[in-house]
């Protein structure tokens, strides 16, 4: 064939290989971690070993959860940039923060066991991904499009009718639901700790199973049928896996989205994004770790710069968002231009 | 052999496919061609299982499609896929070794490799191989889903209008390849094309098909005709006889 001259033969092999991306990710991360716990020490390692590390211990599950989920459901949607925050969870965290808040006030509410809040949210917050995942893929036939269409009406609905709540409220209380609407990793409950790294443990397992299905899925709805893996199996089994990481994360620290308002959670946009410069490649295998490591340092890292360097009052999601809307941005217009 | 029996098939109250009785024999290449909109994309992704049956039976070999295990029918059917809808970033060889899954359910052993290079061989796709997908040309692509497919090593073998979008050479060697797989690996190809020139040069059995039917079905040299063009497509053209084997004049 005349093209075989053209053949750069097998000259494209990667500089680095994967497995020794994955471990510099691994070590970047125990770095910062490290970094964490030992930067800045100015009180008594009693109190600051178990105080930085259940902090510290809270950033990475988050990071990791809501990386190994925005991964899955990128691949499920066939899509770089969206995230599973799309499907209304942050909303539904304000919006049961704000009902909680306006019925029992605010000084009742901050008297409420903290085990019993995460319960009451990671409760409602899977009552909605089932509802969602249960009932409307059923309905969508399958349509990820409009499954996906109909979370972010939800979720809108859903603002609305907290926003329509919140005026109802004192501005005493509302100050409080203002104070809890973006994601904290100030003071961490260790009880709530040992619940959700329960839930997100078990959720990782479970995705990590999905891994080589996943890669299946990847090639198209045809295909992967072909080769024996229908997409309706696949897209129940994985969203459950998604409701649980996010549920658990955003039940451990609040939304990821400043005030669930933003067009998306940009923290898994940056994070996947990331992962397929830094690991491209379409296993899943390589992915998943990846995509969790990339999402432990930026929690990690990001929350050490901001307290210990530059001694941020924003919040460190505050910072991330405006980070990810530019990534956004990045992502959109190169993806329109290829 | 695939047999279907009292399909029919409707969107929105439209009837797609009314009431088709269809045996395609075991073995050799079986092209389906029609006017757009007769219906044939519908049949074959009834039999890929792409959608789901509504009324009547289709039967692969000795699987019923809707009941035997997804497992069993990508062991028994290939689809051939349409190179556009593949998001992932992939390399040639890694979209090939895919083909292998309902074998190895993604963990692939030492003969998965040897089936993969062995295709890739066979195919040409040696020099290619670790190009990314969207860096070779449609006829390369089209050839590396084929080894795909190849490599998938079931007895039935699907194609919906392979040949979209290939120039003569792409197009007459990657029907070559598809003709050597009924030959050599005693495969059933069923394929939707739209040139009938090619159909009749490369299939052994056609089944034509009009408004969601069946209009004939028989040996190529039997079947195309000036009659059969006037009448299923609507046109005036005519068919001569060379190397005893018709071809449309356009
Ligand atoms: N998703 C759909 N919704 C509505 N009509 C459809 C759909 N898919 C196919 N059809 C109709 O079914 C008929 C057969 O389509 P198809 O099987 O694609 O024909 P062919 O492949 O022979 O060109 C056409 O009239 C087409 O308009
Ligand atoms: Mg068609």
């Amino acid at each position: 064939m005349s093209d075989t001259a053209l053949a750069p033969a097998r000259s494209r092999r990667r500089i680095l290989p994967l497995s020794l991306r994955l471990w510099g990710l691994l070590i970047l991360l125990v770095a910062c971690a490290a970094g964490y716990m030992l930067i800045g020490a100015e009180a008594p390692w009693s109190f600051l070993l178990p105080y930085r590390g259940a902090k510290l211990a809270a950033l990475v599950l988050v990071g990791v959860a809501l990386s190994v989920a925005t991964v899955v459901f990128q691949t499920l949607t066939a899509n770089r940039i969206l995230t599973p925050s799309l499907m209304g969870f942050d909303a539904l965290y304000i919006f049961v923060l704000t009902l909680m808040v306006h019925s029992l006030g605010a000084t009742a509410y901050a008297n409420i066991p903290v085990g019993l809040i995460f319960t009451i949210n990671l409760g409602s917050m899977a009552l909605l991904g089932l509802l969602l995942f249960a009932v409307l893929l059923r309905l969508a036939r399958g349509d990820m499009v409009r499954l996906v269409l109909t979370g972010i009406v939800l979720g809108l609905l859903i603002r609305s009718i907290t926003e329509f709540v919140q005026r109802l409220i004192d501005p005493n209380e509302f100050q409080t639901v203002q104070s809890l609407s973006v994601a904290r990793f100030t003071q961490v409950d260790t009880g709530l700790l040992a619940l959700s790294s329960l839930a997100i443990g078990v959720g990782l397992v479970l995705a990590w199973r999905l891994r080589l299905r996943l890669d299946v899925l990847a090639l198209g709805d045809a295909a992967a049928t072909g080769l024996g893996e229908p997409p309706a199996k696949l897209q129940r089994h994985a969203m459950l896996v998604i409701c649980l990481l996010v549920a658990s994360a955003t039940a451990l620290v609040g939304p990821m989205a400043s005030q669930g308002a933003g067009p998306s959670s940009f923290f898994g946009l940056i994070v996947t994004a990331i992962a397929h410069v830094l690991t491209p490649t379409h296993r899943h295998s390589v992915l998943l770790p990846s995509a969790a490591l990339i999402g432990g340092i930026i929690l990690v890292g990001g929350q050490l710069m901001a307290e210990r360097v530059f001694a941020l009052a924003t919040p460190l999601i505050v910072v991330i968002e405006l980070i990810g809307g530019g990534v956004f941005l990045i992502v959109l217009l190169k993806r329109r231009a290829a | 052999m695939i047999r279907i029996s009292g399909l029919s098939h409707s969107i929105a109250g439209t009837p797609i496919l009314r009431d088709i009785d269809l045996t395609i024999p075991r073995g050799g290449i079986t092209a389906l061609i029609g006017p757009n909109g007769a219906g044939k994309s519908t049949l074959l992704s009834l039999i890929a299982r792409l959608q789901k049956i509504q009324t009547g039976t289709i039967t692969v070999g000795d699987l019923t499609i809707g009941t035997a295990s997804d497992q069993d029918l990508a062991r028994t059917l290939a689809v051939m896929a349409q190179s556009s809808h593949v998001q992932a970033r992939l390399r040639l060889s890694e979209l090939v070794s895919f083909g292998r899954y309902p074998w190895n359910r993604g963990r692939p052993g030492p003969q998965d490799h040897a089936r993969v290079e062995q295709a890739l061989e066979r195919f040409g796709l040696i020099p290619l191989r670790d190009r990314f997908l969207d860096e070779i040309s449609g006829g390369q692509r089209q050839r590396a889903f084929a080894a795909m497919a190849y490599v998938q090593d079931t007895p039935y073998l699907l194609l919906d209008e392979p040949l979209n979008n290939l120039d003569i050479a792409a197009a007459r060697d990657l029907m070559s390849l598809v003709r050597d797989m009924a030959d050599t690996d005693g495969r059933t190809v069923v394929i939707v094309l739209h040139d009938i020139n090619y159909a009749t040069a490369f299939a052994d059995h056609l089944v034509v098909m009009k408004d969601g039917a069946i209009a004939a079905q028989g040996r190529p040299d039997q079947t195309v005709s000036e009659a059969l063009l006037e009448q299923v497509f609507g046109t005036r053209a005519r068919v001569e006889i060379l190397q005893d084997r018709p071809v449309v004049l356009v």
